[in-house]
């Protein structure tokens, strides 16, 4: 009975496996989840449910099943995607009557005569249980077609008493819909590691400790190391603002893996491109600037160049004095980019365009050019890339 | 207690879908992952589990260096060095020096026992898949003394996460996992009264009042939990505040008493006291 369940799950969007539902079928089979509904949301939940974003998801699932509806993809979406409906027609409708529905003015015309309907009886029927007849009057009913299915106004039917622990959605803030990506960036910025003893020597050295005694005929001589920690230095530079605001998480995912990825990570934040400052903290970006020339010279050549930026702006930013949109700069961004690059050989452009649209913007072209063609889109494939091309 | 099942203690106020969970995980002999806000008694969990079962409690608190075999068990080779310095004839037997990790002690336990392992997240990225083998099947290999520990009981693993980490899936999938939500305000008084039993319901209606109104101030860096209401309480009647000086009608006198105890963090304190600040400016026009 529950594997349907099982595949509303998946079809939702959950990464509900297999293991965990064998895991639910044996907790109930022990009797866990009693006879009433609540027990048995509360239980499943706990079995199938492993992310407090996905809780709302699941609360919303379950409330659309246990009422009986086969399809909760319709609600999941919020309102009602019109070629969900086509599709639902013609699974449900024969030819015959696919040919009735075109001699009523095409299945548009007929799906906004359904809506309008609908919105009348939402109206009129408040608190009712039904919401559309399935009289013969009604084309809708005619055709076997059950509104319910769309589920066009769930929120209707408040006087279920079964459903109400998951139909008060206490988790729906913490659903952020995006798939959280910060684990497999740091995964993939793992490959950048680079392993170096230095500090406290807190670890014995076994190898040298045998070598040592055996040397001092037989007496202890015991050899401590430091242990091994993360040695690769970063340097961050991160565009804000602007169109980058559309990347926002993606970069904030990206910032948050490697800020613990790494011991040695310095940030910066630039606007557009580079140019003779940039700054650590946004809300003071005006005040407290960084020369980039104090960059360059305080963090040194073994330091790993990484910029972060969409590179989409007028190519003026880049190539001619005074072409920043924000203030009057005097040298062209493009001449500070390259200072950075001779002095950090290993850098990269990570990009959040997607690649197919960098062909068609002039400034991320100049940007490539500029960066000797080590830009890579700001995906866990292009990190990969990215990190390998920094090796 | 008799039928083995959790119900929450007289010191600890467990909600419906808690008791579920762990009674799950206590059925089904498998960890409970469990999260929530810092502050809302996801440690105080396992010791309650373990007290109101009747069952030993082995805590495994996890730092940034902590590995997975330390759970399992060392191999002191330093001593076993000193040892055949001294000729002692100890050094023989390499079994002399396994020093046990707290999750084969858990194993070896006489009765089922409860093993907490707290704040998961905290050590490395790793860390939860190398203990993969050893959640499921609760069993190890010791290499040095080519011997296979079994838990002769299955323990009730009780894993706390802070989210500063993401757990791989393939652990996660061998958990039932429960999210602590911050409590309403029914279910907190009740919490306040198992702390407090005493209290007199004007204050406790009144610091409820004022604790939810801090929680709710936007852009709050750490919201002010469970633990920390408590701590609030705790002073308050130390301090012998009036129940009157905590309503904020009075606009003057919005910033609670003694808030500190509230509010942890500098840029928080100098928020709130800003936006209290407004709120007065705009009260006296």
């Amino acid at each position: 009975m529950l594997i349907p369940f099982f595949y509303l799950l998946r079809d939702g969007g959950m990464k509900t496996s297999i293991t965990e539902m064998l895991t639910l079928l044996e907790a109930m089979k022990k009797g866990l989840a009693g006879h009433s509904v609540d027990d048995f949301y509360f239980l499943s939940r706990a079995c199938l449910v492993k992310d407090e974003s996905q809780l709302d998801r699941f609360d919303r699932i379950f409330a659309a099943y246990f009422k009986g509806v086969e399809d909760a993809l319709a609600d999941l979406m919020q309102d009602v995607p019109e070629e969900w409906l086509v599709k639902q027609a013609e699974l449900y409708l024969t030819e015959e009557e696919r040919a009735q529905i075109e001699a009523m003015g095409g299945f548009e015309e007929l799906m906004r005569a359904l809506q309008e309907r609908l919105e009348e009886q939402d109206e009129r029927h408040q608190g009712g249980s039904k919401w559309i007849g399935t009289a013969g009057t009604s084309p809708f009913g005619a055709y076997g077609y059950n509104p319910e299915g769309v589920r066009i106004g769930q929120r209707g039917s408040r006087n279920r008493s079964a459903v109400k622990v998951w139909d008060q959605r206490q988790y729906r803030n913490l659903d952020d819909s995006v798939e959280l990506g910060t684990r497999n960036i740091k995964v993939a910025l793992r490959r950048l590691r680079k392993f170096a003893r230095e500090g406290a020597a807190d670890q014995l050295d076994l190898e040298d400790t045998i070598d040592k005694t055996a040397r001092n005929a037989g007496l202890l001589d015991i050899r401590m190391v430091p242990e091994r920690h993360n040695a690769v230095k970063v340097l961050l530079c991160l565009d804000i603002g602007g169109s980058m605001d559309d990347h926002v998480r993606v970069c904030e995912e990206m910032f948050s893996a490697a800020r613990s990825e790494f011991k040695h990570l310095e940030y910066f934040y630039f606007h557009n491109f580079v140019y003779e400052s940039m700054w650590k903290d946004n809300r003071r970006r005006h005040a407290e600037r960084i020369p980039t020339l104090d960059i360059a010279h305080k963090y040194g050549a073994d330091y790993k160049l990484i910029f972060v930026g969409d590179a989409t702006m007028s190519p003026y930013e880049i190539v001619y004095a005074g072409g920043s949109v924000e203030h009057w700069n005097e040298e062209p961004g493009a001449i500070w980019i390259k200072r950075l690059l001779h002095t950090y050989p290993k850098a990269i452009w990570l990009n959040p365009e997607p690649r197919k649209r960098w062909d068609y913007t002039p400034s991320i072209k100049i940007t490539r050019e500029i960066m000797d063609d080590r830009m890579y889109p700001l995906t866990i494939a292009g990190l990969d890339d990215g990190i390998k091309a920094l090796h | 207690m008799a039928d083995g099942r959790f119900s929450g203690t007289s010191s600890y106020v467990a909600t419906d879908d808690l008791m579920m969970a762990v009674n799950a995980a206590v059925t089904l002999e498998r960890p409970i992952l469990i999260k929530g806000e810092p502050g809302t008694g996801k440690t105080q969990l396992a010791i309650e589990v373990a007290t109101s079962l009747g069952r030993p409690l082995y805590e495994w608190h996890i730092k940034s260096t902590t590995k997975a075999q330390q759970g399992l068990y060392e191999y002191d080779a330093v001593a076993r060095l000193r040892d055949s310095q001294l000729g002692d004839d100890r050094v023989h037997d390499i079994a002399n020096y396994i020093v046990r990790g707290k999750l084969w002690e858990a194993f070896e336990s006489d009765v089922q026992p409860v093993l907490l392992i707290d704040e998961v997240d905290k050590a490395d990225i790793e860390f939860p898949n190398d203990l993969l083998r050893e959640l499921d099947r609760m069993e190890f290999y010791v290499y040095e003394t080519k011997q296979l520990i079994q838990a002769t009981h299955r323990p009730i693993i009780v894993i706390t996460s802070n989210n500063e980490k993401e757990l791989p899936d393939a652990f996660l999938r061998r958990c039932f996992f429960h999210y602590i939500k911050f409590p309403d305000k029914a279910t907190m008084e009740k919490i306040v009264d198992v702390h407090y039993p005493k209290l007199k319901k004007t204050l406790l209606r009144e610091a409820l009042n004022a604790f939810y109104k801090v929680r709710e101030v936007p852009g709050l860096k750490k919201k002010p939990s469970t633990s920390e209401l408590l701590d609030w309480i705790k002073l308050l009647l130390a301090e012998d505040i009036p129940p009157e000086a905590l309503r904020s009608e009075d606009s003057r006198k919005a910033i609670p008493p003694l808030y500190g105890a509230l509010l942890k963090n500098e840029q928080d304190v100098h928020l709130f006291e800003q936006l209290v600040f407004l709120d007065r400016r705009s009260g006296h026009q």
